[in-house]
């Protein structure tokens, strides 16, 4: 409490000296180090509607955690997680982003899901001179300089997603979407992409979050009869989108529909038997056959249960817990701006291969894939490009 | 019993003044001081429903309206100085090429702070008047407000290109040229606003003492008692939430300077509802009641989410209802009845009171 009273008033008083005095008194214990652990925030909503999908991300960074400190922690310390609720809710995600680096004073934040989530957190992020992971896919067109992004951009699922399509499926697009800004984006990209191509689009519709009224959508969609229908529609929606598309006949048999947001984890919230057919773009999918995935879905399985499925944005989070230690062996400091000149060039062998951050852009080089969706929750690859793909957060359409 | 009342509630600006001026400036951190901050933002919201629900016994589900137009209008500015001479930078993502024509006068502040007072003046007045003209009123009303309020957040969502969408608008730094992310920046953001909450608490307390609050008093108790009286009483009741509206706006307008970002989920009916809770643990019949009711539930929400975040929820869902069961006039009926009997058992007091019934 003293403590406290008097670096407040340093602050507010005499900022000019306590400016020059902060520092100093930083610099003597390395960010977010005690003794021989190390602290590491983690920052994603356990309540409210990303619950569903941000929890079983947790779960991913404790696993790898628990992983890391059973080999021996980073250069000798032991990671301690300090797990923090933004309730699906942008202003306590800001909240709660300063909590963690300025109460905590964490070494690195792992955590966001939504863009809103993560512009929420990087102002108070890049005051605090600190550090995020970001591990959901999402649609580019950013940058900042103490965010590092572990997932998909743009070019890594809409732009390859299209073109698939576009060689395998027929070249008649209908784009579907939830009206948000991943959405709008995403379709943005996928146009003059359908357009270099060769293909047409034959329909561009929104819906709000969380409808589930989708028959007159159904309706124009039969009425343009396109060979693929490319969706971004987000979360409880695809219940109803899904289901009512099986109940006009366009099953997976009839129709190319090609998500470039429903993973493993999503399917068991659509449910099975509504999704099968359909297919789904990702960098990871829980059936990729090389030991170290089935040893991460093992792992998994073990501590949370059998039935647990791993989706992307969980492996992605697990990845980020890697990417974040090896820059710091790399770097040999805690430091976020070490880690960050680190991280450049870093290279994991993660459950989806190999996983390199770009020399420049703070985004990953990796495979894109194609599955399709099987009775059992599943995706069979029907697609993998042979080599890692460049990111690219701002292309040139 | 009126007197103790305004003596309760002359204490309580004292001790909150005490608060919020000496003990939390000292005692807390400053990112802790910018979380107290967000909460004094809902304190302007919840002393207008005092005013409304308490006295006029309007409930108003929708004063995240209000709230969102201030915040909005903020924001606006905001973003646009952040991102001069270029678009905004969600409009560029949403493929707008020019700014919006309601955008440009926002590039003025003095424009943006008129507009934050007048705006949701004149939209909460013709709104109001015509439903109350109407004689709409009680659980319609709540209905209607609450209607609007997702109104306006689906709107908001769908306009992506003019409004930011779901995401909202964030990502600004600076005032007119002044840092407002640093810390003393802050702090002084902080005491402006907590000098502004006192200002307009206690113009409200005034407002209720005076001839207009005996009126909004009467209407809620028998408004056609008092339109039988010659009063037009719909003009009446339009006022208060007129003024309540412009409260909502400008804690609106503070929220976005101090939390650095607005957005639909903040102006939707989730939070409008959680704004009348507000105004209801602290009291719905006292305007500092109502400042500690926002810091209350303020805390309770920041604590139990840092040390129970699986859980909290239901330690905060558990609060409200004990308080809505147990007291439901709120905590400062709680303390005025806690003063009462305290005054009760004062001999002299009791002599008093004696020779003042006889």
């Amino acid at each position: 409490m003293i403590r406290i009273t008097r670096r407040h008033l340093m602050q507010s008083t005499a900022a000019g000296a306590a400016a020059v005095m902060m520092p100093s008194v930083l610099r003597a214990q390395p960010k977010g180090v005690d003794g021989n652990s190390v602290r590491l925030g983690i920052l994603h909503s356990l309540t409210g509607t990303f619950a569903i999908a941000e929890a079983s991300m947790v779960d991913a960074e404790k696993l790898a955690i628990d992983e890391i400190n059973a080999a021996g922690g980073v250069m000798g310390h032991k990671i301690v997680p300090y797990i923090e609720d933004g309730a699906s809710e942008a202003p306590v995600f800001a909240e709660k982003a300063k909590v963690l680096l300025r109460r905590d004073n964490v070494a690195a934040i792992i955590g966001c899901y939504s863009s809103a989530l993560r512009k929420a957190v990087l102002p108070a992020v890049n005051q605090a001179k600190g550090l995020l992971y970001y591990p959901t896919y999402y649609e580019g067109q950013e940058i900042d300089k103490r965010c590092l992004y572990t997932s998909q951009e743009v070019t890594q699922s809409v732009i390859a997603a299209v073109t698939w399509m576009a060689k395998e499926k027929g070249k008649k697009f209908f784009l579907i979407g939830s009206n948000y800004i991943y959405p709008v984006t995403c379709n943005k990209i996928a146009k003059p992409t359908i357009a270099k191509l060769g293909g047409t689009v034959v329909g561009e519709e929104y819906v709000p979050l969380g409808h589930t009224e989708f028959s007159s959508i159904i309706n124009k969609i039969k009425a343009a009869n396109p060979d693929c229908i490319y969706s971004t529609v987000v979360g409880g929606s695809n219940v109803a989108f899904f289901k009512q598309l099986r109940a006009a006949g366009l099953d997976g048999s009839k129709i190319t529909l090609l998500s470039t947001v429903v993973s493993e984890n999503e399917i068991e919230g659509i449910g099975r038997d509504n999704a099968v057919g359909y297919y789904a773009c990702m960098g990871y999918f829980q059936s990729i056959d090389s030991p170290i995935n089935k040893k991460f879905v093992k792992a998994i399985k073990d501590k949370y249960g059998a039935n647990r499925v791993v989706g992307d944005p969980m492996q992605c989070g697990y990845n980020s817990v890697y990417l974040w230690k090896n820059a710091v062996e790399k770097a040999k400091s805690f430091a976020p701006d070490d880690v960050l000149k680190a991280s450049a060039g870093l290279e994991i062998e993660a459950p989806e291969g190999t996983v390199r951050f770009d020399k420049e852009n703070h985004h990953v080089w990796k495979k894109v894939r194609v599955g399709r969706a099987l009775e059992d929750g599943q995706f069979e690859i029907v697609h993998e490009t042979a080599d890692l793909v460049q990111p690219d957060p701002f292309p040139k359409l | 019993m009126k007197d103790l009342r305004t003596a309760s509630e002359i204490s309580t600006y004292i001790l909150l003044a005490v608060l919020l001026l000496v003990i939390l400036p000292l005692g807390l951190d400053a990112y802790r001081l910018n979380i107290v901050s967000k909460y004094l933002a809902l304190a302007f919201v919840a002393i207008g429903i005092v005013l409304t629900w308490g006295y006029g016994g309007i409930l108003s589900l929708g004063q995240g309206i209000f709230f969102g137009i201030g915040g909005y209008l903020m924001a606006m500015f905001l973003k646009l100085e952040a991102s001069a001479p270029e678009l905004p930078d969600f409009m560029v993502w949403s493929s707008v090429e020019a700014l919006p024509a309601w955008w440009v006068p926002y590039h003025s502040f003095a424009f943006t702070i008129v507009s934050i007072l007048i705006l949701p003046a004149v939209l909460s007045f013709i709104f109001s008047y015509a439903i109350f003209r109407k004689r709409v009123s009680g659980v319609y009303f709540a209905i209607v407000t609450l209607s609007l309020a997702l109104t306006l957040a689906t709107i908001l969502t769908g306009a992506q290109g003019q409004t930011g969408g779901f995401n909202g608008i964030t990502d600004f730094n600076t005032l007119m040229g002044i840092d407002i992310i640093s810390d003393e920046s802050k702090f002084v953001l902080y005491v402006i606003q907590v000098l502004m909450l006192f200002a307009v608490g206690a113009l409200v307390s005034l407002m209720i003492r005076s001839r207009f609050g005996k009126v909004l008093i009467a209407i809620r108790d028998r408004e056609d008692r008092v339109r039988f009286s010659g009063y037009d009483t719909a003009m009446f009741k339009a006022f208060a939430f007129m003024v309540a509206a412009v409260l909502s706006s400008i804690g609106g307008a503070l929220y976005t300077l101090q939390v650095g970002l607005i957005a639909p989920s903040v102006v939707g009916v989730m939070s409008s509802v959680e704004m009348v809770i507000y105004a209801a643990v602290g009291g719905r019949l006292s305007v500092p009641g109502a400042i500690v009711g926002s810091l209350l539930v303020g805390f309770a929400r920041s604590y139990l989410s840092e040390y129970f975040p699986e859980s909290w929820l239901f330690f905060l869902g558990g609060l409200f209802i004990v308080v809505v069961m147990v007291i439901p006039n709120g905590l400062s009926d709680l303390v005025d009845r806690l003063l009462a009997r305290i005054a009760a058992l004062w001999p002299a007091a009791r002599k008093a009171e004696r020779s003042m019934a006889q």
